[in-house]
């Protein structure tokens, strides 16, 4: 959409490049064009500066200093002081060390989860605008419930999983202090929620791999799986990768699971910050401990990362490519 | 060209319309600030329209007493809104203080964070020590002194606070073989929280299988830190959390329930607690006046008979609240009127008569209603009595601001780390000093 409205100023003159004695209404109805599109998407970048770009730009002001929330007035100038604290801080390295942990146990069998649900949602069978609701229905479900729903089932003393634990012969598992434990409880709430959007997401993007290609696979005598690697998974490169992206940008916000998982002390995710990420972290530094500037630089250096990761995905793969 | 034209502006039109709609969805699902609380009920149409911002079910409303004061001030009328926790009433009240909009006219404050807002926030809010009708004599001293800052202005009322006793199981005792009357019970124990640990293993010794003696390690480090004449701030306002030897030692004696399993090992006000109440799941918990009522709806009707109150070991202070009228307010003279009627010995008196929480106006213990109070409950136990002597005898500690944030970090962190995870008290405590300066920017 925003191409095409692009696409018009340029296209503007060209039109008119013949009419050179174009009477003055003609040249101001000519200037109004060109000029509407701006006007028109104007709303956009006014709101996106206002609620976008200031509140970014003042973050980082205010992580160049010491403020507290009691005083947001009496801020005082410490440079990179915020910043080079991280560098010895524990707290932060575990935070940084926890996300990346419940990343990589959330997103990777969540993408395979929702591969192989897409497939299955693919293959015809009946009832399958059912099937498709259903599976996204936990994306439609709010953070909170579902997190508060499975903070119970993972309870110590009276969680159904620790009661099908005891049923197979195992032990009961400490869901909230373990530190391997809480960590995949709360990567299980993110795979529930996520799991169906993402299969969803495939299975439109199936949808537009030719059948012929299928079939011609088929005539060659590949097998179901050999067309799923060769024929499906191409076509499903860029709906990958984009569900990649939307996921590790996800993990890096990840914060109302652990917030709710944990049940008392709740911003310092566990009585060990053994699940606290680095939104909860930054939460807990800026609204509970009332630090707004040691917040902000947390703020920033999640946004520095993120940048950083994507970075150097961009770069191996141009030298793949290349 | 030209159609593609035309076609451009009808999609730039289209997209200013979504672009409005969302806006407009935006304002739609702004979150009700306390202004447009909920109705109470009468009296829109009043001329002055008073809030009180509060966290929890803070009791002033369904102790009936604000429609008692509309009926007193045909012209006032009342409105409250609450949020449910603490911890998310309290930075949206410093916010709200600081930017001087989105303020209730009277603010609830909870007794750890009454320092850093009396000391912070002082000037932001009303002077209620010079307001008339307020007598500094009606308040219990230290409940006053809370409430001062330094230059002497009084900008927060006690409502209630939160005085110890111990409740217990009576079937549970009788079935490991300790008296059940509540005399002999409080005598098991009187002086020292150290007979309270012994009482504990001898209960341990022959109490029935899945029963503990008590709730949490941390109940019982609360338990014992509220009595101590200094906790985790000097008079000066220094932190001294890691050098007072009574923090120790009340770190050591809730760890040592927890190394001899004479706990439940649960955590305080979580459903898991919430079921150990109803289930039996251990036999005593240290309780201030105000969590009578919790147990009463966790235990249920099943409990009924079977649970009783002591004396503690030794007397403390735990939990209480205060009320502010910041200086932001449109109707600053009502609401300093009604927030020292609020807090007025005869409203406390009926707080605590309908909702439990034990009155901070000295002056309402002498009331018949507090003073001759019996809890049905609890079999009927003199709970007037019980928590008027634990209230006077609970020693002047200074409150620093980051009381409650300290309470916290030390009970939800190291001391559930020791009892849940079976972490080394010592290192425990290491870890714990080190998140505390974290929290606290030293």
């Amino acid at each position: 959409m925003t191409s095409e409205a692009g696409a018009l100023p340029a296209a503007a003159p060209g039109e008119h490049a013949p009419g050179e004695h174009a009477p003055a209404v003609r040249r101001r109805a000519r200037g109004a064009a060109r000029w509407a599109p701006y006007g028109l998407v104007a709303p956009f970048f006014l709101l996106f500066g206002a609620f976008g770009l200031f509140p970014l730009l003042y973050t980082g002001w205010a992580s160049l200093h010491r403020v507290e929330l009691t005083a947001p007035d009496e801020r005082r100038w410490v440079g990179l002081r915020n910043y080079t604290r991280l560098l010895d801080d524990p707290f932060f390295w575990n935070a940084l060390g926890n996300t990346f942990t419940i990343g990589v146990l959330s997103t990777v069998p969540q993408l395979l989860l929702a591969l192989g649900m897409a497939h299955l949602l693919d293959v015809r069978l009946r009832g399958r605008a059912f099937f498709r609701l259903v599976a996204l229905a936990p994306y439609a479900t709010s953070v909170a419930a579902a997190t508060l729903v499975f903070a119970l089932l993972f309870g110590r003393e009276h969680g159904p999983v620790n009661w099908v634990l005891g049923g197979a012969g195992l032990a009961p598992v400490d869901w909230q202090n373990g530190p391997w434990a809480s960590k995949a409880a709360v990567s299980a709430i993110v795979v529930w929620r996520w799991t169906g959007y993402n299969a969803l997401i495939y299975l439109a993007a199936m949808q537009t791999v030719p059948r012929e290609l299928y079939e011609a696979a088929a005539l060659d005598g590949a097998s179901r799986w050999r067309q799923f690697v060769h024929v499906t998974l191409p076509g499903l490169r860029p709906a990958l990768l984009f569900t990649v992206v939307v996921s590790t940008i996800g993990t890096t916000q990840l914060f109302g699971e652990p917030l709710l998982f944990g049940a008392g002390a709740a911003a310092t995710g566990g009585a060990d910050h053994q699940f606290q990420t680095l939104g909860l972290y930054l939460y807990e530094q800026g609204w509970v401990n009332l630090h707004l500037g040691r917040a902000a630089a947390i703020a920033w250096v999640m946004l520095l990362a993120l940048g950083a990761v994507f970075g150097a995905a961009r770069l191996l793969g141009a030298r793949r490519a290349g | 060209m030209g159609s593609g034209r035309r076609r451009a502006g009808r999609y730039g039109i289209a997209l200013a319309l979504l672009l409005a709609a969302g806006l407009s969805a935006g304002c739609a699902s702004d979150p009700p600030g306390p202004a447009r609380a909920r109705d109470a009920g009468a009296g829109g149409e009043r001329p002055v329209t008073l809030t009180v911002g509060v966290f929890g079910s803070f009791g002033l409303k369904e102790a009936g007493l604000y429609d008692a004061y509309m009926r007193l001030h045909p012209d006032v009328a009342v409105r409250q809104s609450s949020v449910e926790r603490n911890e998310n009433y309290y930075p949206q009240l410093i916010t709200h203080l600081v930017t001087g909009s989105g303020l209730a006219d009277v603010q609830a404050v909870e007794v750890g964070n009454i320092a850093e807002v009396v000391t912070t926030q002082g000037h932001r809010l009303e002077d209620l020590g010079a307001a008339p009708g307020v007598e500094r004599e009606a308040f219990l001293p230290w409940k006053w002194a809370q409430g001062t800052g330094r230059d002497g202005r009084t900008v927060a009322l006690g409502t209630d606070i939160g005085p110890q006793a111990v409740c217990y199981r009576k079937d549970l005792f009788a079935r490991a073989g300790l008296p059940t009357d509540r005399e002999a019970v409080g005598r098991l124990w009187a002086g020292d929280w150290r007979r309270f640990l012994e009482v504990g293993r001898r209960f341990a010794a022959r109490a029935p299988k899945g029963v503990a003696f008590t709730d949490s390690a941390s109940g019982v480090m609360a338990a014992v830190l509220v009595g101590a004449p200094l906790r985790f701030y000097d008079g000066r306002g220094e932190l001294v959390v890691g050098s007072n030897p009574a923090v120790r030692e009340a770190w050591d004696l809730g760890a040592a329930f927890a190394r001899h399993g004479l706990t439940a090992r649960l955590q305080q006000f979580t459903p898991g607690w919430d079921h150990g109440f109803a289930d039996g799941g251990f036999a005593t918990v240290v309780c201030p006046a105000w969590m009578l009522g919790y147990i009463e709806d966790k235990a249920g009707p099943a409990g009924r008979g079977r649970w009783d109150v002591a004396a503690a070991p030794r007397s403390g202070n735990r939990g209480g609240s205060f009320l502010v009228v910041p200086s932001a307010g449109r109707h600053r003279a009502e609401a300093v009127r009604l927030a020292a009627w609020l807090t007025a010995p005869a409203q406390q008196a009926r707080l605590f008569e309908r909702r439990g929480s034990f009155p901070s106006a000295s002056a309402a213990l002498a009331l018949p209603v507090v003073a001759a109070a019996r809890h049905p409950y609890f079999g009927d136990a003199p709970v007037g009595a019980i928590f008027t002597a634990a209230a006077l005898g609970v020693p002047r500690a200074p409150v620093g601001p980051k009381e409650g944030l300290v309470a916290q970090h030390l009970s939800d962190g190291g001391m559930l780390q020791v009892e849940q995870s079976g972490r080394d008290p010592d290192e425990a405590w290491a870890g714990v000093l080190r998140s505390i300066d974290n929290a606290l920017d030293r």
